[in-house]
């Protein structure tokens, strides 16, 4: 009884509308394997949630309250099988593709989520889910870059709009976002953070540094073939000679 | 830009209309003003051609000084005292030719025999001047009413355009798509409410539909597809979706162009509500103010921590545009934002129906 217990798969809903929440109850109602152990109405809960739940298996709305799915993705890593919802949109719909993760259009029908819970369960234990940052990049349109970023800090999450983002600096598999006095640490390559930040406003100065832009204050030598930036509020960041060689082409325009 | 000066056309007629003014004033000057023909000629030429581009100088009081709204006294005065100011300019003008002109044996002690003629000439210059007072105010007039005509012509066909671009923008997929799924869940929950759901969402395609022949429609029907709308969502987003509505009757019956209203009200609803975890309320007020304007308000609360979404704005650009080109400055249109309460108030000229 017990194993046939821990067989069971153990699925969250985030969903924030009632009667979209109902359909996926209704149909895996046939599934006595799955289990709905939580619902949650919004991005917030879910990034509390997962962690706390561990789920096998999300069903996982794209437009929601607070954060989208993109974002509870990055927050909440890519160790279990995720089924996306969406009603229309066409960016998602491109990057659900091009990762080939499972995703319903809705309204779906009965075939339609067996065949996406099929392949989710196959995926069930793999950690087969993309790269949360290249993802949310693949379903915004080229052009457009990340308006805000999102962090976890505890159960909460914090955000940063860009606008507010000082600097960020990489340590180890972290990086830590500076902003309004106060650094945020995020489990992110500075890369993949490099590549969702409008190259307007941001500048990568240095291997393990990034850097607002409208922060600058003062760009000098330091040492014999290296620079540094002096911010407004004091900070100051190496600028490898690559870095240099940017933000001179970037000031001299 | 001076209408004359600025066209060719129009200022090579202008100084050909001066030709025969030349000759009356050359005649006048010879014959009561005493003057040998060759002499008057030789006054006539320079003075008609420095005076001709003089009296182009009326453009600047007239454009100042609006047929329209400007009193009698302040007409009367401002062309007056210009008028005999570029007289005496004119007058002394005269003086300085005539001066250059008798170091010349030819002209001899023509200084002397213009003296006699200056009242002649200042009289001509003030009915000179005045008559191009009148042909700039002729010109104003023309210009205004063909600008008006231009205008006219650019808002109908932008007009047209932004309703177009409205519709498309109007059936909008998200709003399809969450509705039918709407539906497909309420079929094994309740299907009663299930086919209710499918009328309140024919009607309101049917409405929307419907509005693409027509420039104008009363506030009733834009509000009876706001609320198909609201209705719809209502079904959708359950509790988290109030509606606090305050309607002055006496507007009911008021002209709008169609899709005005109900814009705002899915842009309250899908970028305000539908964020937000609990919901919140969208508020719409509509009454006439102290002038008789109509003024709309939609007011909704909104998550201020969500960037932008995606077509954001849109909706709202294309509602002030197509306010612009109907009334052009008679409307108002304001966007704010207070904490987490998002508001566009927009006002505009009441019309009514004919029928109405």
């Amino acid at each position: 009884m017990s194993e046939q217990l821990n067989k069971r798969i153990r699925a969250v809903i985030v969903e924030d509308e009632e009667l979209a929440r109902q359909i996926l109850r209704e149909m895996l109602a046939s599934h006595p394997e799955i289990e709905v152990v939580a619902e949650c109405l919004d991005g917030f809960s879910a990034v509390k949630m997962v962690p706390e739940l561990k789920p096998d298996l999300l069903f996982l709305d794209i437009q929601m309250p607070k954060l989208d799915g993109f974002e509870v993705l990055e927050l909440i890593g890519n160790d279990l099988a995720i089924v996306f919802v969406t009603a229309y949109d066409q960016h998602a719909l491109r990057a659900f593709e091009v990762h080939a993760v499972d995703y319903l259009l809705k309204p779906f029908s009965a075939e339609r989520f067996e065949a996406a819970l099929d392949r989710a369960k196959s995926r069930i234990g793999q950690k087969n889910l993309p790269d949360p940052a290249e993802f949310a990049a693949a379903a915004r349109e080229t052009g457009h870059f990340a308006e805000r970023i999102v962090v976890k800090d505890g159960p909460h999450v914090q955000i940063i709009p860009v606008a507010k983002l000082d600097y960020a600096e990489a340590q180890d598999d972290y990086i830590s976002l500076a902003s309004l006095g106060k650094k945020h640490l995020k489990q992110q390559t500075i890369s993949s953070l490099e590549a969702c930040l409008d190259p307007k406003h941001f500048l990568r100065i240095h291997r393990s540094y990034i850097v607002n832009l409208e922060r600058v204050a003062k760009l000098e030598p330091y040492g014999k073939d290296s620079h540094v930036v002096t911010l407004n509020d004091g900070t100051r960041l190496p600028v490898s000679r690559t870095g240099y060689g940017r933000l001179r082409s970037l000031l001299d325009q | 830009m001076h209408p004359i000066l600025s066209q060719i056309r129009r200022l090579t007629l202008y100084l050909l209309a001066w030709i025969p003014l030349a000759g009356i004033l050359e005649y006048l000057l010879a014959y009561p003003g005493g003057l040998t023909w060759t002499k008057a000629l030789a006054m006539v030429v320079p003075l008609c051609v420095i005076y001709a581009f003089g009296c182009l100088f009326a453009w600047y009081p007239c454009r100042t000084t609006p047929l329209e709204t400007s009193g009698f006294s302040r007409l009367a005065l401002t062309h007056l005292t210009a008028a005999v100011v570029m007289s005496l300019l004119w007058v002394l003008t005269a003086k300085g030719i005539a001066l250059a002109l008798a170091s010349f044996a030819l002209f001899q002690s023509l200084d002397q025999q213009i003296v006699h003629d200056y009242p002649l000439l200042f009289g001509s210059g003030v009915l000179i001047y005045l008559l191009s007072v009148a042909l700039h105010y002729v010109l104003l007039a023309s210009e205004t009413s063909r600008e008006a005509e231009r205008r006219e012509m650019q808002a109908r066909v932008l007009a047209r355009d932004s309703e177009l671009k409205a519709l498309k923008a109007q059936v909008n997929p998200h709003f399809i798509f969450n509705s039918l799924h709407s539906i497909s869940a309420l079929t094994s929950i309740d299907a009663a409410k299930a086919r209710e759901m499918c009328i309140v969402l024919a009607d309101f395609l049917r409405a929307t539909l419907g509005l693409g022949e027509k420039t104008s429609i009363t506030l009733a029907d834009e509000l009876s597809l706001v609320h198909s709308f609201l209705s719809v969502e209502k079904v959708r987003l359950g509790s988290r979706l109030n509606l606090e509505e305050k309607i002055a009757p006496e507007t009911l019956q008021c002209l709008v162009p169609p899709l005005l209203l109900q814009p705002l009200v899915e842009n309250a609803v899908s970028h305000g509500i539908a964020n937000l975890t609990d919901g919140g309320s969208v508020r719409l007020e509509i009454g006439q103010n102290a002038s008789g304007d109509i003024y709309i308000l939609v007011e909704n609360n909104f998550d201020p921590d969500m960037p932008p979404r995606r077509g954001t704005g849109s909706g709202l650009r294309n509602v002030r545009k197509r306010l612009d080109t109907r009334y052009g400055t008679r409307a108002t249109f304001d966007v704010r934002t207070e904490g987490d309460r998002f508001r566009v108030t927009l006002s505009f000229p009441a019309e009514r129906s004919a029928s109405a």
